[in-house]
């Protein structure tokens, strides 16, 4: 059934192992499998620190979990979540950086997983919103998202909560109009706008008075 | 319908209905746990299609140079019109258009054709989603072009008046509209005109598609309708209806787009059926600007005739607009200004031009939308001219029965949503002359419109099992869009079961679920409560049958029609403290369960279950049976701020009052009414894709440079609904709210513009270049 | 993305040299304009090398005014104290774009080279002269709603840097600490760093092969301390300008003593207008001066059909901007 336009057998199959891929340590041995033929330039790849070709085991910590995810260098820290992890939570609504929905923590910021590459994430601390809740218990924005109708479709929700959660940890949700235009990073085509920003001026107004 | 019971008597003084419930799917959304179409991962052996798409807008496939893209690792695959499986059947004629809810005439990659730019030319499947984005730019795609057409503006474009768009003729005529309009005093003659928009849901269109057998299809969709996708993939596909399962528990927004089946959702399947592995396929944002549809790019002359008292005497209207090479597709304007007020004779004219584009479609309240645009801007014109409040004009020319075919209302409480709306936004203190109010550097001005949406009939079944702890599982085949069905329908089956609302199940979106029609057309509150409603009272029947044959039972030997369900409990009816908990009934019989089932309506009437999925849904003749014209109607009112020199217009404060049925929860309709209004506000004052000229290709599709509202543009909305009683509707007396929210938004804040600065601006999106242009006017 | 192997530099000279190893290899920093370009095939790299281990950090009070790490955040630039004090318009410049969680991402250093959002240039369906030399420009009678209308030529007409940061620092005399490798600096002030289309669009700043953005030094002055940076654009947040502007006032006893001006949006760089801040000094601070500063700040401009307006929108700008300033 299926013409010649396939791939002759053999093609070599990534993600099994077939195909080169490492982690070159400095001075590690493999690292002079890499290297040019030139000594000079031999010796001073061996200063590098790191390189990452092909498909390779990293670590990634994500709500206070190491997983070790085979992946090549162009995998994007949202694709690692969502297509390797199965943390299905961070969304993809543009994957250029335009619309919000794959906000998460890095380090305690609220960064796009769509623009940050997966092995740049190593060694840091990754927040999704499967992270926020203890168990049962909502963290506030969560139930503050609930209460209020911050969400209708709930695509942009795990977005907006994580960029929530983040927008009052840097005090920028002191007033509606402040919290409005620091929530602006977070696209909602539902229209939950007014909704989510009385969500996040509970929280702050919350955390201002504990 | 007589025999009908209704939620009015049954449930006088309902439970949770009509409460702010917190949405029952809203934990799972906050915590990342709701599982969208794209997020089926644990398919054995999934690999990732994707789509590649044509470069130029018009020419022939000459051929594929696939070796860079096939020497990538992981490629399982690269399909093209050449080599894919093809459909059993396809939308090549609007008789197959019609039976397969296609929204096109057109299917792509069966022919070297090429008809528009995006249009898919190949797929390209691998074993990673990178793996598959890169083979898929590698990938090489000769394409002989020819001069594409870009819209109706293209001087090449030929303009024709077609038979019929969207089941309404060319041109309808009720009275003589043009003499009307000659012999008026007072004439109003305008051009409006208003960008491409797209519907832009954060989710983008995904298919994921699993063949289990070679004849039993499982499809992950983004669907509004997985019933109308089930029967369109299976004639496509040459499987009989049960032999495709449609899932979609999770929609990221649909708003028009998701509610048909689009080109990449059955080349997922045939894609995955010639890899012999599931197969996911994402548009990606740029795709999904030529994967989904759109709203067309349209122009309208609206043409006004008038009495010196402002009593509309004719209204003659003519719209032009693009449409793709194979249908004659046009959003209908002409409805909305055809009712709305109390007008003597109307004519209406579309004008298509064909151009190098996918067939425009349905998007948030079709037609309505523009068309209310147009009315209310001239409204707001005509009030001016003859100095006349803009609420008092349209009091006066307030139609106490529908105009265009002399049928009472099933329910209309417009005059209270003016009025109501009025004391919350102040209106009476408006200053009536517009230019005169200024806030710093910006012109204050106040507008305010109609908004209005007719009732689709529709139909569909439900089922409700209730069990003898106390707790129930009502399913039906519906989607939640994020509107709130899941929270509604729980909400319903909880008080016609006399359950608190945590002992409820609803279970939605999966064809092995009892068939409804899509959520569209604002169609699935009133139907899918109804259908649930009424299945729980199938259930109470069944109880109240055993109960009266049973001797130990306090009803025995009660006639069933003098036993009501009350609370849980069965009593009868004129000595309520006679009966027993539904659970003493069920223990005895040791029934583990009981089953209802039932099909409710939207609308005036039951519709044939294999007409149940056609796309045309608003045939007057099947209202004009029922005697009753059915619509939803409300009213916003908006402040803008203008900024004169800088060219900015900032929405300041809205309200919006609506009538509409029962509301089930003021909480999830609130949302849906602010959702609405700011989809009107984003194409009021932002919207829009613009087509090269000469490419006929998109040169802003992505949501950096097509803008839609952020938090920043938004300010406070007011939102009050006025309690209706309609007891023609269906048996909840629910009508949807989920289109007429953005009808008459664009009207309102052209409005506003004018009252602010004098002058009027009928060109969508009002862009500074516009704003700056308009200033440069005379007032 | 086409595949690319990952290498983190600890050094400058490691950066460097690794660069020079792989002529097409890419820097990577925060990552926010590169990975896009790149997911949208419009830049393809065999090697990306991380450089956020390089030194290239720190908001520091020099003698001269004020030196900022190329590494520093938009958002820690943006907000930082010294930056507010001394350079409010470059505060609100940051802050203004994109969205907070790309201000926490993307590098200062990274900014600057921010490439056009021209749609022409954006889709490779489009032939386009910036990114394939002598494919054509559709944008000169296509959509060229948002495109430049000063500086540009027959071939392009693209705003080559779209943002807001270079903007301001074009208005304060920022100069840039450029590194080749073995700590060979050199320094471009930011007016010379970008370059004119003419009839080669596709080469946008004076940036060498291998060369590094180290620093950006800002120059202490009292127009800078009595600044604003005013964004015009189609909806309040998250977009790019359609006209900006940059300006600062030195105004005593009612007459302009110094004064700094530059705009955004509508010129094929970032524009500093020279002939605005010559027709504003010496004269008293009023509407009419201000006015006549932004006739002469886009005189010479050459607008397309759809984008004739931002002449007229940007005097306004910069007009709203002067007042604002001037009012304090």
């Amino acid at each position: 059934m299926l013409s010649d336009l396939f791939p002759p057998a053999g093609t070599p199959q990534p993600e099994d192992g077939s195909r080169r891929s490492f982690m070159k340590q400095a001075g590690g041995i493999l690292g002079l499998a890499l290297a040019p033929p030139l000594v000079s330039q031999a010796e001073r790849l061996t200063a590098y620190s790191k390189v990452i070709q092909g498909a390779t085991d990293i670590t990634l910590r994500v709500n206070g979990q190491a997983h070790t995810v085979r992946i090549e260098p162009r995998v994007t820290l949202l694709d690692a979540l969502r297509e390797r992890l199965d943390l299905t939570g961070t969304k993809k609504g543009c994957d250029h950086g335009q619309c919000g929905a794959c906000t998460v923590h890095v380090n305690g910021r609220r960064t796009l997983a769509c623009l940050t590459l997966a092995v740049m994430a190593q060694g840091k601390e990754i927040t999704t919103i499967e992270g926020l809740a203890k168990g049962d218990q909502l963290h506030p924005m969560q139930a503050a998202f609930l209460k209020h109708d911050g969400l209708q479709c709930g695509y942009c929700t795990p977005g907006q909560i994580m960029s929530g959660v983040a927008c009052v940890q840097e005090g920028h949700a002191t007033t509606d109009a402040q919290a409005r235009e620091w929530m602006s990073g977070n696209l909602c085509r539902c229209g939950a706008y007014p909704n989510i920003l009385a969500a996040v001026r509970e929280v702050a107004t919350q955390q201002s008075k504990g | 319908m007589d025999t009908e019971p209704q939620f009015f008597d049954t449930n006088a003084t309902p439970g949770v209905v009509g409460q702010p419930l917190n949405r029952v799917d809203g934990w799972a959304k906050v915590t990342g746990q709701a599982k969208y179409s794209a997020e089926y991962n644990s398919l054995p052996g999934l690999v990732h299609a994707v789509l590649k798409t044509s470069d130029v807008a018009k020419g022939r496939v000459t051929g594929f140079d696939t070796t860079a893209a096939m020497k990538q690792p992981g490629v399982v695959a690269i399909l093209t019109h050449q080599n894919l499986p093809k459909p059993v059947k396809v939308p090549d004629s609007q008789v197959n258009k019609g039976t397969l809810n296609s929204p096109m005439g057109f299917f792509p990659m069966l022919s070297d054709e090429v008809h528009y730019a995006g249009q898919p030319v190949a797929i390209v499947v691998a074993d990673t989603l990178e793996h598959a984005q890169y083979a898929a730019a590698l990938l090489k795609v000769n394409i002989a072009p020819e001069t594409p057409v870009s819209s109706y503006q293209d001087p090449k474009a030929e303009r024709y008046v077609p038979k019929n768009v969207k089941g309404t003729a060319g041109v309808t005529k009720r009275g003589d509209a043009q003499a009307a309009f000659q012999s008026a005093p007072v004439q109003l003659t305008a051009t409006y005109t208003h960008a491409t928009n797209h519907h832009n849901p954060m989710e983008p269109g995904a298919t994921t598609a699993h063949w289990e057998a070679p004849d039993r299809l499982t499809v992950y969709d983004t669907t509004q309708g997985v019933s109308e996708t089930q029967k369109t993939l299976a004639l496509m596909l040459g499987l009989a209806t049960e032999q495709v399962r449609v899932v979609t528990k999770y929609l990221g927004g649909g708003f028009g787009c998701k509610a048909w089946v689009w080109p990449h959702v059955v080349l997922a399947p045939l894609a995955a059926k010639a890899v012999s592995r599931p197969v996911k396929l994402v548009l990606t944002r740029q795709q999904q600007y030529t994967g989904m549809g759109h709203r067309e790019e349209q122009e309208q002359t609206l043409r006004l005739g008038a009495t010196k008292d402002g009593k509309l005497l004719g209204i003659v209207h003519e719209k032009t607009s693009t449409t793709s090479p194979w249908d004659d597709y046009a959003e209908t304007n002409s409805r909305i200004i055809n009712m709305l007020y109390a007008l003597p004779a109307f004519e209406s004219t579309y004008h298509l031009a064909k151009a190098s584009v996918m067939t425009s479609t349905s998007t948030r309240a079709p037609g309505d939308m523009p068309g209310s645009f147009a009315l209310e801007c001239s409204m707001d014109d005509l009030a001016y001219q003859l100095g006349i409040d803009p609420i008092q004009l349209r009091l006066l020319n307030y139609a106490e029965k529908d105009p265009t075919n002399g049928h009472p209302w099933s329910s209309k409480s417009l005059k209270q949503c003016y009025q109501r709306g009025a004391e919350l936004f102040g209106w009476n203190k408006r200053n009536p002359k517009n230019g005169q109010t200024r806030d710093g550097k910006t012109l204050v001005g106040w507008g305010m419109a109609t908004a209005s949406y007719p009732v689709h009939n529709s139909q569909g079944n439900a089922r409700v099992r209730l069990y003898a702890d106390g707790r129930a599982v009502v399913q039906a085949g519906a989607t939640d869009l994020g509107t709130g069905t899941y929270t509604i329908i729980t909400q319903v089956a909880a008080d016609a079961l006399g359950l608190p609302p945590e002992n409820i199940r609803f279970e939605l979106g999966d064809t092995i679920l009892p068939s409804t029609q899509w959520s569209g057309g604002s169609t699935a509150a009133g139907r899918v409560s109804s259908s649930v409603y009424l299945a729980a009272q199938d259930v109470w029947q069944k109880l109240i049958k055993l109960a009266v044959a049973d001797k130990n039972s306090p009803l025995y030997g009660a006639k069933s029609a003098d036993v009501e369900m009350g609370n849980g409990r069965l009593q009868l009816k004129a000595k309520p403290a006679t009966g027993e908990a539904f659970t003493e009934v069920m223990k005895r019989a040791s029934l583990g369960d009981v089953e209802g089932n039932a099909q409710g309506r939207y609308g005036s009437v039951y519709r044939e279950p294999s007409a149940a999925a056609d796309a045309d849904m608003n045939k007057e003749e099947k209202e004009a049976a029922a005697g009753y014209s059915m619509h939803a109607f409300g009213a916003h009112f908006c402040e803008v701020h203008v900024d004169p020199e800088l060219g900015t217009v900032r929405v300041a404060r809205w309200v919006s009052v609506m009538s509409a049925g029962r509301i089930l929860n003021p909480k999830t309709a609130r949302s849906q009414v602010i959702g609405g209004t700011i989809f009107g506000i984003g194409s009021a004052l932002m919207e829009q894709t613009v087509r090269d000229p000469h490419w006929a290709r998109y040169t802003n599709a992505d949501l950096a440079n097509y803008h839609i509202p952020v938090n920043a543009d938004i300010p406070d909305m007011t939102v009050d609904f006025i309690d209706e009683h309609d007891p023609h509707v269906n048996a909840m007396g629910v009508k949807g709210i989920g289109e007429i929210a953005i009808v008459g938004v664009t009207a309102a804040v052209a409005n506003a513009f004018f009252h602010a600065t004098g002058r009027r601006l009928r060109s969508l999106p009002m862009t500074p270049d516009k704003v700056l242009d308009a200033l440069r006017q005379p007032a | 993305m086409n595949d690319f192997s990952y290498t983190q530099a600890a050094t400058a000279k490691e950066a460097t040299t690794l660069r020079k190893d792989t002529p097409t290899a890419a820097y990577i920093a925060g990552g926010t304009t590169l990975l896009d370009l790149m997911k949208a095939h419009l830049q393809e790299h065999p090697q990306l090398i991380d450089i956020n281990a390089l030194p290239f950090r720190g908001i520091e009070q020099t003698k001269d005014g004020l030196r900022i790490g190329a590494l520093e955040t938009m958002s820690d630039v943006g907000e930082h104290p010294l930056v507010l004090q001394q350079f409010p318009a470059v505060s609100q410049s940051l802050l203004l774009a994109a969205s907070p969680q790309l201000r926490n991402m993307a590098t200062v250093g990274g900014n600057l080279l921010q490439r056009t959002r021209c749609g022409y240039f954006r889709d490779p369906a489009f032939p386009c002269n910036k990114r394939v030399p002598g494919s054509g420009c559709p944008a000169q009678d296509g959509d060229n709603h948002n495109l430049a209308i000063l500086g540009v030529s027959e071939s392009c007409i693209a705003n080559s840097y779209p943002g807001d940061f270079s903007v301001a620092l074009a208005a304060f005399d920022a100069v840039l600490t450029l590194e080749k490798g073995k700590g060979k600096q050199r320094h471009v002030p930011l007016t010379d760093f970008y370059r004119l289309p003419d009839s080669t669009p596709h080469i946008e700043t004076v940036l060498e092969p291998g060369e590094l953005i180290v620093a950006i030094t800002l120059p202490t002055a009292v127009p800078a301390q009595r600044s604003t940076y005013l964004k015009v654009r189609e909806r309040s947040s998250y977009a790019y300008a359609l006209t900006s502007a940059a300006v600062g006032l030195d105004v005593q006893a009612g007459t302009i003593r110094a004064a700094r001006v530059a705009l955004g949006g509508v010129g094929a760089q970032p524009w500093r207008s020279r002939e605005a801040e010559r027709t504003l000094v010496g004269q008293p601070a009023t509407d009419a001066t201000f006015r006549a500063a932004a006739a002469a700040a886009l005189q010479g401009a050459q607008p397309r059909e759809h984008n004739r307006y931002k002449v007229e929108l940007a005097q306004n700008t910069l007009v709203r901007a002067l007042q604002q300033v001037a009012a304090g």
